[in-house]
C-alpha cells in the first residue's frame, strides 16, 4: 500500500477506535476487530518481566462482544464518561498489507462530580491488516504504565 | 461498648457496626500498632517469588514498607524498608537480586539478615569526620520481622509476642492451603487495584457470600450460579478468618421468584464463547469457587482454575491498595496456562464478577462521611455467636471478622443486645 495512505488509514482507524469508546457506542467499538482477533490489556511490569497476566483478555471476537453485552447488562460499575487522546502511531510495514504499529495514549475518566482523573496512559500494540481496503486489528495489547487501576476497570482502553 | 476514640459498639455480637469504625482517623493510627505491628500475622508473599538466594521483593505490612529477602543460605528475612540512620526507603525496587541492599542516601549498607554492615567514610578523612570512636555499628540493624512460612506462604509479625503460625492459621484455614499448596506453583504475575475506601469494608466484602449472587451479576444474568447453590463459609475457632465456598451447578432448588424483588433477575443471556467459564477439576472436591480470608490482610482466591493471593496494602483510613498475585502449578502445561489467563477474566480489578467491589465499596465509604454513631445492620444468617454457615445467604463470617478486631483492639464488649 501507498505508505501514506496507509499512515493516513491508520492514524483514522485510532482516532474512530477511540471516538467509539469516548461516545459510549462500544457495540461499533466490537466492529474494529477481525473475527479472531486477541484484545488484551496488560500492566507494563507484568509485559516486561515477562509475567502474562493481564486485566483483560478477550481471545476471539466473541469474547469482546461478550464483554460488552455484560457491561451493557450485567455489570455495576462507576458511571463516569471515558476520553482518549491518541499519539501518532508509529508504524513498521510487515507485508503490503500489515502493519505492526505502537501509538502512545492516554485515557482521562470523568465522574458525575464532574471532576476528571487520569485512569491510564500507555501504548497500544497493534497488528493491523487491511482487507477490502478497511484496517482491521487483529491484535492489539494494550501495555499499560498505569498499573495499579483507580476503582475498577469496565470500559474499555 | 466503647473504643479508646470513645465510639460507641451497640452489640457484642456484632449485629451492628458503627461508621465511625471505617472513618477515624485516630481508630486507622491505633490499627497499624495494635493489628499490623500486634500479634497477629501479615501475609509478605510466595515462596515461589524468591526462588534463589539473594532475591528480594518489597511489599508493605498495614502502611508500614517492608523488604522480604532470601539470603546466601536460603533463609527468609524480612524487615522494615527504613535505614537505621535517617529513616529513608533503603530497597526503592520492587523486585530483584542483590548481596546488600543499600541505602541511596548516605549509603548505609546492610547485609541479607539486615544487619549493619557498611557505613561509608566511618572512620572520616585523614582523621577528622566520620562517626564517634565508640559507634557500635554491630548493635544496628533495619527492624526485622520475625518470619514463617507455611506451604511456601510468607508471613511475618512486628510483634514479640505472637501465637506459632500454625496455631495462628488453625483449621480450617492449614487445611485449606494444603489443599491449595499441595505443589509448587509458578507466579503468572501482577495486578494491582487503588480503592478509595476503608480497608475493612473490603474484608466485610470478603466475609459475605450473601452479595456474591447480588451485586455481582454477571452469575445471575448469565445463568452461572445463584444463591440458592450449594455452599457456605469456615470459620477458625476464633471467627478470624473465613472461607466461603460455592460450586457451580448446585442448583436444585429451581427456584427464580427470589429474584424477583431485584431489578435485574429478569432474563437470561447467553455467552458467545463459554470457554472461560469451564472448570477443570484438579482437586479431591466439589468446590469450584473458594475465598479464603486470613486476618488481617490476605485473600486467597480459586475462581474455577484461577488462582491468585490478594493483599491488602493500607495506604489511610480512606484508602487501600489491593495486591493481587496470581500463579498456576509448576507442571501446568501450555493449555492449562492459557486456561488459567482466560479464567482470570472473572476476577480482578476488572473481573466480571468482581468489578462491583470497588464500586460498592466506595459507594459505603462515601456515604457514612457523617454520623459516626449511626450503624450498619449485619443480621442476614443470624445473630449470636459466629459459626460455620451451610448457606450462602449470610453474612455471619463478617462478624466473626470484628469480634477478634475488637478483641485485638481493646474494645471491651458490653453484653447489651439490639
Amino acid at each position: 500500500m501507498n505508505p501514506e495512505k496507509a499512515r493516513d488509514s491508520l492514524r483514522q482507524l485510532f482516532a474512530d477506535y477511540a471516538a467509539s469508546i469516548d461516545d459510549d457506542r462500544l457495540e461499533d467499538w466490537v466492529d474494529f476487530f477481525t473475527e479472531d482477533a486477541v484484545y488484551e490489556i496488560i500492566p507494563r511490569e507484568n509485559h516486561e518481566r515477562g509475567l502474562p497476566i493481564t486485566l483483560l483478555l478477550c481471545d476471539g471476537k466473541d469474547m469482546i462482544r461478550d464483554r460488552v453485552v455484560s457491561l451493557r447488562e450485567a455489570n455495576i460499575y462507576n458511571i463516569h464518561r471515558d476520553r482518549h487522546v491518541v499519539g501518532e502511531p508509529r508504524i513498521i510495514e510487515l507485508d503490503d498489507s500489515r502493519y505492526q504499529t505502537e501509538t502512545s495514549y492516554a485515557l482521562f475518566q470523568t465522574n458525575q462530580d464532574g471532576e476528571s482523573n487520569i485512569f491510564s496512559v500507555g501504548r497500544y500494540n497493534a497488528l493491523v491488516s487491511f482487507a477490502g481496503g478497511r484496517p482491521l486489528i487483529e491484535k492489539l495489547t494494550v501495555v499499560t504504565d498505569t498499573a495499579s487501576v483507580k476503582t475498577l476497570l469496565s470500559t474499555p482502553i | 461498648m466503647k473504643s479508646n476514640t470513645g465510639t460507641t459498639w451497640p452489640t457484642a455480637d456484632m449485629t451492628r457496626i458503627p461508621y465511625a469504625a471505617y472513618r477515624d482517623p485516630e481508630l486507622y493510627k491505633e490499627e497499624q500498632y495494635r493489628i499490623f505491628r500486634g500479634p497477629t500475622w501479615s501475609y509478605l508473599a510466595l515462596e515461589a517469588e524468591l526462588p534463589n538466594p539473594g532475591d528480594f521483593l518489597t511489599t508493605s505490612v498495614g502502611d508500614t514498607p517492608v523488604i522480604v529477602n532470601r539470603d546466601r543460605d536460603g533463609v527468609l528475612h524480612a524487615f522494615v524498608n527504613r535505614c537505621a540512620h535517617r529513616g529513608s526507603i533503603v530497597r526503592r525496587e520492587a523486585f530483584g537480586n542483590a548481596k546488600t541492599h543499600a541505602c541511596c542516601y548516605h549509603q548505609w549498607t546492610y547485609n541479607l539478615r539486615g544487619d549493619l554492615v557498611g557505613i561509608p567514610f566511618k572512620n572520616g578523612v585523614k582523621g577528622r569526620g566520620g562517626m564517634p570512636n565508640d559507634f557500635d555499628m554491630s548493635k544496628i540493624c533495619l527492624q526485622k520481622l520475625v518470619v514463617e512460612s507455611y506451604r511456601g506462604v510468607i508471613f511475618g509479625t512486628l510483634s514479640d509476642s505472637f501465637e506459632p503460625l500454625e496455631d495462628y492459621l488453625d483449621k480450617p484455614i492449614t487445611d485449606h492451603l494444603d489443599r491449595l499448596m499441595h505443589k509448587p506453583i509458578k507466579i503468572l504475575g501482577y495486578q494491582r487495584q487503588y480503592i478509595h475506601g476503608n480497608w475493612k469494608l473490603y474484608t466485610d466484602n470478603l466475609r459475605d457470600p450473601n452479595h456474591g449472587g447480588l451485586l455481582h451479576m454477571f452469575q445471575i444474568r448469565f445463568g452461572i450460579a445463584r444463591l440458592s447453590n450449594w455452599g457456605g463459609a469456615r470459620l477458625d475457632k476464633k471467627g478470624r478468618h473465613n472461607i466461603s465456598f460455592t460450586a457451580e451447578g448446585t442448583d436444585d432448588s429451581g427456584e427464580t421468584k427470589d429474584y424477583d424483588a431485584t431489578s435485574r433477575g429478569e432474563g437470561r443471556l447467553t455467552l458467545k464463547d463459554t470457554s472461560m467459564l469451564k472448570y477443570l477439576p484438579e482437586y479431591p472436591d466439589r468446590m469450584t469457587l473458594s475465598i479464603m480470608s486470613i486476618f488481617p490482610n490476605v485473600v486467597f482466591q480459586q475462581i474455577g482454575n484461577s488462582l491468585a493471593t490478594r493483599q491488602i496494602r493500607t495506604r489511610s483510613e480512606n484508602e487501600f491498595e489491593l495486591y493481587w498475585t496470581y500463579y498456576g502449578y509448576a507442571d501446568d502445561d501450555e493449555k492449562m496456562t492459557r486456561h488459567r489467563l482466560k479464567q482470570a477474566n472473572l476476577a480482578g480489578p476488572g473481573g466480571y464478577i468482581s468489578m462491583e467491589d470497588g464500586e460498592a465499596i466506595e459507594l459505603v465509604h462515601k456515604a457514612i462521611v457523617r454520623d459516626r454513631e449511626s450503624h450498619s445492620i449485619v443480621e442476614i444468617g443470624g445473630r449470636g455467636e459466629p459459626q460455620d454457615q451451610d448457606t450462602l445467604v449470610t453474612e455471619v463470617p463478617l462478624r466473626g471478622f470484628w469480634r477478634y478486631y475488637c478483641e485485638v483492639m481493646g474494645i471491651e464488649p458490653d453484653r447489651r443486645q439490639v
